[in-house]
């Protein structure tokens, strides 16, 4: 699926494995991290206009609101840089969102569309059909420049997905499940194709956060094969047509792997990889500091109306910091009416902005010396939100929800 | 051709130890540079001497998009990385600002903190002088060879658009 997509944007009937193309892209993206240095690089370029000013997003989200002069000055620079070019999907605070859960909801992603990101986890929007990639700076800047970019064919890992998961089981524990049973870079190199009768059971939502984190198996992108859930969503985001690709039946893959969703318990991911899993039975006692919900991974309103579910008529343990992230102002706003925010305050719980602070050690809740904390976020990686001698676990919104409530890592059974 | 002393990791390094995120507040290489690898060798950037080859194990520059992390490595002076594979994000960057990053198992295995190690990037021929022994990694595409004599994707657009 993924080399077809390549292949119709590289202007090509058909490409083979390995094969160097340059593709046609859809939309290029940035944070206030990487578009900074693509600035510098672009202007290196000695090219005045970007490839196309509908076909750009750029969002700070990394640093902001900011936290310090420094960050400031860095999404300054990007501001001006897109205003200079009139860029017009430059997202500012007030209106933007987690990069990730944004531009799919403002329908600048749709199936068929080939996408490069200079941020890892652009991967995500695989869930829609799409081909997406992260890039670096410099990948951006030629992008922004020819809107073009090189890519290697990626070979495939087949999932066949069956069946139906269990109550409080949701996307993160399947993806979750995958990596720890394949290793961080048991897919380097390689596409992550989901296929089989039990997507009918797996939500946009939960396919968001299984594309999101294929980067945590070393995948180049983790996609879809697309049905009415996946056009569904788009019609309702998007104008634009959806192509849809479908893989051949006779398509050649390195691995064929099979996943039963009724047999995946909930997964926590220990320190300091994402693929160090264990199931929720296994876990034993860890004692937390903190818990985080949200993210590009797990900041969407079904995350968030999960976590309530639980948190109902209940307060956090008060030893424990619990900050919530809803992913975008729409996703906050639909909490607000749901009545999840007020769920969260009542329970003890700090409500914030968007913004990807936290889950890559920013700001918004670091880390002291030998804290720990449960996550809903994507990496565990040492010092990854803070201190060096800091842990991150990583779980579903519904284990850090009964985590919070009890003050160490537990399944929602425990507390339902 | 490059040579050096050989500065050695592990597998999985990702690339929030190379350069952690609360110093991405800038672009700046230098300020970058003299925070690499500090979470997970706090001696590095004081050891590192220009020219130095860092080899490591599996899946080197696994996580995180940030160009960054090669680029703060090439500030501080390393020369060319060896590993047994490279995460592909952490692969392109690397090309794309010309840092020269070779994949070879053997050597990656077999060469230890402090030897001394010569790299021919455009036959992949690795030499560890200390082992007298070499070491053949898989060479570049043309086209990557092309963007790395070039010294990066920047440069190597600018010669073929002139």
């Amino acid at each position: 699926m993924t080399q077809k997509i390549l292949a119709a944007h590289a202007g090509l009937k058909e490409v083979k494995v390995g094969q160097l193309v340059m593709a046609n892209l859809d939309l290029v993206l940035g944070n206030d991290v990487t578009t900074p240095v693509a600035v510098n690089e672009f202007n290196k370029m000695g090219v005045n206009d970007v490839f196309d000013k509908k076909k750009i997003a750029i969002v700070p989200d990394h640093f902001t609101p900011n936290k310090d002069i420094k960050s400031a000055e860095q999404c300054k620079c990007i501001r001006e840089f897109a205003h200079e070019k009139g860029i017009e999907n430059f997202f500012e605070v007030g209106q933007m969102g987690i990069e990730h859960a944004l531009l799919p909801e403002k329908g600048l992603v749709v199936t068929g569309d080939v996408v490069i990101g200079a941020d890892s986890h652009t991967c995500t929007y695989g869930a829609l059909g799409a081909f997406s990639t992260g890039v670096g700076s410099t990948d951006m800047a030629a992008g922004m420049a020819s809107g073009k970019c090189w890519f290697k064919i990626p070979e495939a890992i087949k999932f066949v997905i069956t069946g139906k998961m269990q109550k409080w089981v949701c996307g993160k524990d399947v993806i979750l499940h995958i990596i720890g049973m394949i290793g961080v870079d048991g897919a380097l190199y390689q596409s992550m194709e989901y296929t089989g009768p039990g997507l009918a059971n797996l939500s946009i939502d939960d396919r968001f956060t299984i594309s999101n984190m294929a980067i945590e198996a070393g995948a180049k992108n983790g996609i879809f094969e697309v049905d009415d859930i996946t056009l569904q969503y788009v019609k309702e985001h998007s104008t634009r047509t959806p192509i849809v690709f479908k893989a051949d039946d006779d398509a050649q893959y390195s691995r064929v792997i099979e996943i039963d969703l009724s047999t995946i318990k909930s997964t926590v991911a220990f320190p300091h990889l994402p693929d160090n899993t264990r199931t929720i039975d296994e876990v034993g006692e860890v004692i937390l500091d903190q818990v985080v919900i949200g993210s590009c991974t797990n900041g969407r309103i079904e995350d968030l109306r999960m976590a309530a579910s639980i948190f109902k008529g209940k307060t956090v343990n008060p030893r424990i910091r619990t900050i919530i992230f809803p992913a975008t102002q729409k996703i906050y706003l639909e909490a607000l009416r749901e009545g999840l925010i007020e769920i969260f305050i009542e329970a003890g719980i700090a409500v914030s902005t968007p913004t990807c602070g936290p889950c890559l050690g920013g700001h918004m809740g670091i880390l002291a010396k030998g804290e720990r904390s449960l996550s809903t976020t994507n990496r565990n990686f040492v010092g990854r939100m803070g201190h060096p001698q800091s842990e991150v676990y990583l779980c579903s919104p519904a284990v850090a929800a009964a985590s919070a409530i009890t003050g160490k890592i537990s399944s929602p059974e425990e507390v339902m | 051709m490059f040579k050096g002393k050989a500065i050695k990791y592990g597998n999985n390094v990702d690339t929030d130890v190379i350069i952690p995120a609360r110093y991405l507040n800038t672009s700046d290489a230098k300020e970058l540079a003299a925070h690499c690898m500090e979470d997970i060798d706090k001696g590095f950037v004081s050891k590192v001497k220009n020219g130095d080859i860092m080899v490591a194990g599996k899946n080197f520059g696994c996580g995180s998009s940030r160009e960054h992390a090669p680029l703060a490595i090439k500030t501080v002076g390393i020369s060319c990385i060896i590993a047994e594979t490279f995460a592909r994000i952490f692969y392109r960057n690397s090309i794309n600002i010309g840092l020269p990053i070779l994949e070879c198992v053997e050597a990656a295995q077999d060469i230890e903190e402090g030897n001394d190690v010569s790299v021919d990037v455009a036959t992949g021929i690795i030499t560890n002088n200390t082992k007298g022994k070499t070491y053949t990694a898989t060479p570049f595409p043309e086209f990557m060879q092309e963007i790395i004599n070039a010294e990066g994707l920047v440069n190597y657009l600018k010669e073929r658009t002139e």
